[in-house]
């Protein structure tokens, strides 16, 4: 734990980091407390169409939407559906991505070459094209859009821990575990993977970002969760006839996505810049 | 060392490496290790010397099972271990044991040293935590460190902590035979004497029996009661320290002597007279792979192979010996 | 003898994570012309340090000068202007070779281009040199006459086939050849002083003895001074007329490379030629280890682990002169052949 303190100080230093920090703070607090924070919190389901298209005003912070509910306390619940497709689609990509590229960067044959030429492909298509065909297939839900975007982002984790596994690989001290005895599993559970943690972190990081973003593109589309889930990109997607005279209708929502990917993309580059040269090596500074 | 069965003994090993170019194809090999055949007796410190690209390396690690051997026989206390299947190759590390140039370079940086030292007997023995731990102690103990470095991460530890860290763990499975390879190198003159205690007061408390890489003359013949001497792959001369120092038989090992400057004597560089570098380990020459350099050179050198033969108690790989 | 270069007092800080390190505690060196100084000391004794003060390249970041001087041929390099500094003193009057020949070259180019890229600038011909306007200016005849130059200088290094060898990749060079080029470099722009800084640590003893031989020859045969700096004893009897022992950023002994073999009067330089692995088997360490640089002990920094410290050693001891060119900075020098007990 110790360990973790001390990338947060040392993330604290570096300004843009910071400010992503702040940000994904925000958005979890805005997720965690949405019950709280919301000053309309049933307008998640309930219609008030008297009240349409107001714009934002003292009761309404950011105005109504067509629905007439408060787009302030929606943007509140959606940060929970934003939280949550992020979370399950990364942590899932995890998962089978990071076996993957374990395995392919152990073995060198035919073996490891197919599993990465078989990631190679899902990475040849752009990544929203990939989820909006499977989303669509599939149908508009919560699940299959998770799904749809855990399948497309898995490749990434393979790709990255399988490069850095090779490189592992050639350090002496895993050469010297293996002389000492060392089964091929303990080797990649204890040894390697401890020591490519922080490129999986970083990518962990930033793939929060761009699932985020894509998960929006197909809430954009109508392929996400359907109504009334508050969902940021099916929102915007609502907003679009009512423009530009209900300009916050389009802009809380979008202001939102904008913010949230950013502040994911600032703490990966920040984890990224604190955790690999630090952490990976431990050298005795050079003599003389 | 007499009359005893030798520890280690290796009969024609091989090892080479392919070369392989942009498409994945072979085009050629590397004979890091071309057939050499060695007796290693309990007890003993045998000293493998050699310039870069002479095998001496890949030999050591080939013994280790860290490379698979292309050919030949590796017997370890008269077994036959090279073609062993991996869990019972792994087996073997009980006894054999390998330690790097830069032993503080073997412990994962991301464990603390108290794990890193577990780990060996996790490995090999189903012994408890406690039991364990107290072998642990006795081990660090042994090689001169306190208690408290346990809880520290290697690059807390100074270099020569870390040095002897990477010992402590190899020694936690009493191993009975220990390959160093090149535990001085790069080290300085002091530096070097404090390693080169230590390993030979080891040797004591722990009844090892050394296989002593180096490429340091001065070295070998302060530690090593025998030396073989290395060039291209293959053995060309083995025998007693004293007695190869003293007379050198093979035309390398008397250039490789005649190169180690003399403090306090005369400048070696005004005699030293071998030219060029030893060739590429992708082309062999044929019959004896020094006759591109040797001032003994003559026509039979290109046709046969000089083998490995007794002359004058030591043995030698030279026609004109 | 008025010295080629002196060194008086060199004062040098680096700023560290963990504090101020005093690298170089006020250094005195001198070499003269056509003199091979070697410069003597194991680890973190501040040799790479005082070369690179010399050349002027010590990290801008981290590295002060606190003090003292470094005089080639009678003016300060330290005071000087810097941009006259590099157009006529390095990679000119002083040039280096550095210790790892595997790094030197960029794996780009042929080594042609960076060969002939150090000639348009710093060539004998090329005038006072200085950055002039155009940069890419090369005329024809002295780029003419400087490849005749480099490809004599080949040969006197002993590569084969220079024209040939000048079109290949770095990468086709095995490190004794690579560092036969440095020498070649280190040579072409006919310097007064070449700084070498390990310049054979990374290569095998057969390819150093050639490698030291052919230096000394061909910096003898030129007239060219060096400062040889270098953790091997060995490589020091074998190419240096004079040595000069460091210990933790001091320097403590100074002899013509007999004497100082055969008669080393200071405690550490002793200790040092004793801890050589000697053939009897016989094997010596030196008790204790290296002071930290960031809060060094007071006075002559090696008293802490000496046989014949005495209170008065925690004052820096001023250099003593046992013989006209024997230097000793210690207030217990000793006497008689090393091997009487250190």
């Amino acid at each position: 734990m110790s360990a973790a303190w001390f990338v947060v100080r040392r993330l604290a230093r570096d300004r843009s980091a910071l400010v992503g920090l702040i940000l994904i703070g925000a958005l979890l607090l805005a997720a965690l407390l949405a019950p709280v924070l919301a000053t309309h919190p049933d307008d998640v389901f309930e219609l008030h169409p008297a009240q349409r298209l107001q714009a934002p005003s003292g009761n309404h912070w950011l105005g109504t939407d067509r629905m007439g509910a408060d787009v302030y306390s929606r943007l509140l619940f959606g940060a929970r559906i934003t939280i949550l497709i992020g979370v399950i689609a990364v942590g899932a990509s995890l998962l089978v991505g990071v076996p993957v590229g374990l395995v392919a960067g152990h073995f060198h044959g035919w073996f490891s070459d197919l599993l990465m030429r078989v990631s190679d492909i899902f990475l040849a298509v752009p990544q929203v094209v990939l989820a909006i065909a499977i989303a669509q297939t599939l149908g508009p839900s919560l699940p299959n859009v998770i799904l749809a975007l855990s399948a497309t982002y898995w490749p990434w984790f393979a790709r990255v821990v399988y490069a850095e596994t090779r490189v592992v690989q050639k350090e002496i001290f895993v050469e010297s575990t293996v002389a000492l005895g060392a089964s091929p599993w303990r080797l990649t559970a204890l040894h390697v993977l401890p020591n490519i943690a922080s490129p999986i972190i970083v990518r962990a990081s930033i793939g929060m970002g761009f699932t985020i973003l894509t998960a929006a593109a197909l809430g954009f589309l109508g392929l996400g969760p359907p109504p009334p889930t508050p969902e940021w990109g099916r929102t915007i997607a609502e907003s679009r006839e009512f423009l530009p005279d209900a300009w916050w209708y389009a802009a809380a929502p979008g202001l939102a996505i904008f913010l949230t990917v950013m502040g994911f993309n600032l703490l990966g580059d920040g984890l990224r810049d604190v955790l690999d040269p630090r952490l990976r090596r431990g050298r005795t500074p050079r003599d003389d | 060392m007499s009359g005893q069965p030798p520890l280690l003994e290796l009969v024609e090993l091989v090892r080479h490496f392919p070369v392989r170019n942009a498409f994945g194809r072979r085009t050629g090999w590397i004979r890091a290790v071309d057939g050499v055949s060695l007796a290693v007796y309990p007890g003993e410190t045998i000293g493998l010397v050699g310039e870069s690209g002479c095998g001496k390396s890949t030999l050591g690690k080939t013994v280790m099972g860290i490379h698979a051997p292309t050919a030949g026989d590796i017997r370890f206390a008269g077994r036959e271990i090279g073609r062993l299947p991996p869990r019972q190759r792994r087996a073997i590390a009980r006894d054999l044991q390998y330690v790097y140039q830069d032993p503080g370079a073997s412990l994962d940086p991301r464990w603390k040293v108290l794990h890193s030292l577990h780990e060996p007997l996790k490995i090999h023995t189903r012994l408890s935590h406690a039991e364990r731990e107290q072998q642990v102690r006795a081990i660090l103990a042994a090689v001169g460190l306190p208690d408290a470095h346990l809880d520290h991460y290697p690059h807390e530890l100074s270099g020569g902590q870390q040095r002897r860290v990477g010992l402590a763990r190899i020694l936690t499975l009493r191993p009975r035979m220990v390959i160093l390879d090149e535990p001085t190198s790069g080290l300085d003159v002091s530096v070097q004497a404090s390693v080169l205690k230590l390993v030979r007061a080891l040797q004591e408390t722990f009844a090892l029996t050394y296989v002593f890489i180096s490429h340091d003359l001065a070295v070998v013949r302060a530690m090593c009661a025998r030396i073989a001497v290395m060039y291209l792959g293959k053995l060309v001369e083995v025998g007693d320290t004293a007695l190869v120092f003293e007379a050198p038989r093979h035309p390398y090992t008397r250039s490789l002597l005649a190169a180690v400057p003399r403090i306090g004597g005369r400048r070696v560089t005004l005699d030293f007279a071998l030219e060029g570098e030893p060739p590429n380990p992708r082309d062999v020459p044929s019959g004896c792979r020094f006759r591109t350099r040797c001032p003994l050179v003559q026509d039979r050198c290109a046709a046969e192979e000089p083998p490995l033969r007794e002359v004058d108690g030591r043995r030698v790989a030279c026609h004109f010996a | 003898m008025t010295e080629l270069l002196s060194v008086r007092g060199l004062r040098v800080d680096f700023v560290t994570d963990g504090g101020v390190a005093q690298v170089l505690d006020g250094i005195n060196l001198d070499v003269g012309p056509g003199e091979v100084v070697g410069l003597v000391g194991e680890s973190g004794c501040g040799k790479t340090t005082l070369a690179r003060a010399i050349l002027g390249i010590l990290p801008a970041g981290a590295a002060r000068v606190r003090g003292g001087e470094v005089r080639f041929r009678g003016a300060d390099l330290l005071r000087q202007d810097p941009a006259v500094v590099n157009a006529r003193v390095r990679g000119k009057a002083i040039t280096f070779i550095p210790q790892d020949p595997s790094t030197s070259f960029s794996p780009l180019f042929p080594v042609q281009t960076q060969i002939m890229d150090l000639m348009k600038w710093k060539s004998p011909r090329a005038g006072d040199g200085g950055a002039s306007w155009p940069l890419w200016r090369y005329p024809r005849g002295r780029y003419r006459a400087d490849r005749e130059a480099v490809l004599e200088t080949l040969r006197a290094v002993q590569i084969p086939e220079p024209a040939r060898a000048l079109r290949r990749l770095p990468h086709e060079f095995s490190g004794g050849q690579r560092q036969r080029l440095m020498i070649a470099m280190a040579l072409l722009p006919q310097p007064d002083l070449i700084i070498a800084d390990e310049p054979t640590t990374a290569l095998d003893v057969t390819i150093q003895a050639q490698i030291l031989r052919l230096l000394r020859e061909l910096v003898k045969a030129r007239g060219v001074s060096v400062l040889f700096t270098t953790h091997d004893l060995g490589t020091a009897h074998e190419i240096c007329d004079r040595v000069v022992v460091m210990y933790a950023g001091q320097e403590m002994e100074a002899a013509p490379t007999d004497a100082f073999f055969a008669r080393p009067a200071h405690p550490y330089t002793r200790r040092l030629l004793a801890s050589v692995p000697r053939s009897d088997g016989e094997i010596r360490d030196i008790p204790g280890d290296v002071p930290s640089l960031v809060a060094p002990p007071p006075g002559c920094r090696f008293h802490p682990r000496c046989d014949h410290a005495t209170p008065e050693c925690q004052a820096r001891p001023a250099l003593r002169a046992l013989a006209p060119d024997h230097g000793v900075r210690c207030h217990h020098p000793v006497d008689g052949p090393v091997g009487a007990g250190a």
